[in-house]
């Protein structure tokens, strides 16, 4: 065995128990994710969050300082800033600088369209702020079909501006569809010609994207191309952790490849409640807030969900299956939001169990998120929404109600470099 | 943001002097140690709790070698330990320093 490992290079002996002791919890998260606002400029179909209105109980900037004085505390490295579109917060640039000042490193997932010349210079210039520019789809068809007319120009806009002003690294990161899929090739040429890293993501059916998952999910013949692509790019394409249901073809992709809620994982939502994942906002999940005694530190360590998400978890239906100690059932966010029980297989298990399992839910409605910030004006079908689609995807049925979020936070990813 | 080079002459001669890289801050755990590189984001795991106690002491001792055998590290754990210096090394997230 070793005495080091990096998340992304593991080596066989020592991570298995490595992954052991994560999953019994750390003493503060690997991996945190904090959505600063759930106000949004854009309405994509597939909004982890729901987002696009912002909520009048939102942290105040003192109340986010504090968040980050205890985050110095427990000595978490860096946070994954998301939204809603975080830099719509008139405080986001006073908070970025807080952090990396208290030694809380920052990335932050936009679509864009903050992202000027200036901002662009000064993001280069900082070791410990990162970006990830969000975009689901290679050309702007695919793209706006999901994120709304325009936002490709915008990210792409945005990307050139980083390039110019010599941010090399920075994140394009993408949410794997049915519908772009096929463009992974040439989503991976155009971070190369920005000097950017790919960073692939599942597409969960939480929030909004549990109205567009049975459209936009791959199928099992694109789950299978997905994995092998991936294995063919090894560790130049990060992943957040995100695909580990696949490991059950057989090698596991880099990564930690073990479900991190609420045990190296977590998310702070922008009112201050705590999440065990950011796939996962519903009170199911909900450990506590930063606003009660104790704060985060407390709710991290103590919380009664987070303990109990660290005792050791039911196999359940998979237990008798080969490939449980690769895959660990999968996804729990998947599993809660499209009904199936948390200790069965992951809706797109690759052995396809999860397709018989949908099957067999009968009418059952698989339980909704608990909240819901889109605007209230996309609540009702529009024409606009369709719009949004090209021809060929207007069957998606759901863009009635659409806001974005700077999309996929990962898991795990922020363990690997950057994530 | 530099693009993240690797640095020349990585691996590690524990008859010279190290120290943790400026940039590396380090997080005891019950299974040893995480550390995070601030300048390439990298995270790696110290998987024992003598190793995070090494590379903690790096800067006060002349060689890596004393380092080692000063928290207790014994002539026959002597390979491993340099092993997992060397990754860290590779890494970026221990780093030579100037004899003192």
């Amino acid at each position: 065995m070793t005495l080091t490992d990096a998340p992304r290079t593991p080596t066989a002996a020592g991570v298995g128990r490595l992954v052991d002791r994560f999953e019994q919890g750390l003493d503060a998260p690997i991996c945190l994710t904090w959505e600063l606002t759930y106000a949004c400029n854009l309405a994509c179909v597939h909004c982890l969050s729901s987002s696009g209105r912002r909520d009048p109980h939102e942290l105040s900037t003192d109340e986010c300082k504090a968040v980050i004085d205890e985050f110095e505390r427990m000595q978490i490295f860096y946070v994954n800033i998301g939204g809603g579109e975080p830099t719509i917060r008139s405080d986001f640039w006073e908070l970025v600088e807080y952090a990396t000042e208290h030694h809380v490193g920052v990335k932050f997932s936009t679509n864009g369209s903050r992202i000027t010349d200036r901002v662009a210079t000064r993001l280069a210039a900082s070791d410990y702020v990162d970006v990830q520019i969000s975009l689901d789809g290679a050309t702007a068809a695919v793209n706006d079909a999901v994120r709304g007319a325009g936002s490709y120009d915008v990210a792409v806009t945005a990307m050139g501006r980083l390039a110019r002003a010599g941010f090399v690294g920075f994140k394009l990161s993408l949410v794997v569809t049915r519908q772009n899929i096929d463009q992974l090739d040439e989503v991976r040429s155009l971070a190369d010609r920005y000097g950017a890293q790919l960073r692939l993501t599942r597409l969960r059916p939480s929030g909004r994207g549990a109205d567009v998952w049975d459209e936009l999910h791959p199928t099992a013949g694109q789950q299978r191309q997905l994995y092998e692509w991936l294995l063919a790019h090894g560790e130049d394409v990060l992943t957040g952790d995100s695909f580990f249901h696949l490991a059950g073809y057989g090698e596991s992709l880099p990564g930690l490849n073990l479900c991190g809620a609420g045990r190296v994982v977590c998310l702070v939502d922008p009112v201050g409640d705590v999440y065990a994942c950011p796939f996962a906002i519903h009170e199911q999940f909900l450990a506590g807030n930063v606003r009660s005694p104790g704060g985060f530190t407390e709710v991290w360590r103590h919380s009664d969900l987070f303990t109990e998400l660290r005792r050791p978890q039911s196999a359940g239906a998979c237990g008798s299956c080969g490939h449980y100690d690769s895959c660990r059932g999968g996804c729990m966010a998947a599993k809660f939001f499209t009904g199936l029980p948390l200790d069965g297989p992951d809706p797109e298990c690759v052995l396809g169990h999860g397709e018989q399992a949908l099957a067999g839910r009968g009418a059952s409605l698989p339980p909704k998120p608990s909240l819901d910030h889109s605007r209230r004006t996309d609540r009702t079908p529009v024409p606009v929404a369709v719009a949004m689609l090209p021809a060929h995807r207007a069957s998606v049925e759901t863009p009635a109600r659409r806001p974005d979020r700077a999309c996929d936070e990962s898991p795990l990813t922020g363990s690997g470099h950057g994530g | 943001m530099p693009p993240l080079t690797r640095p020349p002459g990585s691996s590690f001669d524990g008859s010279r002097a190290w120290t943790l890289h400026p940039q590396v801050s380090l997080r005891p755990e019950s299974f040893g140690a995480l550390a995070y590189h601030f300048g390439t984001r990298r995270l790696s795991f110290l998987k024992s709790r003598t190793l995070l106690a090494v590379v903690e002491s790096l800067a006060e001792h002349p060689t890596g070698h004393d380092a080692c055998r000063a928290v207790g590290v014994s002539h026959d754990e002597m390979a491993r330990y340099e092993l997992a210096l060397t990754t860290l090394a590779e890494s970026g997230m221990i780093c030579e320093r100037e004899a003192s």
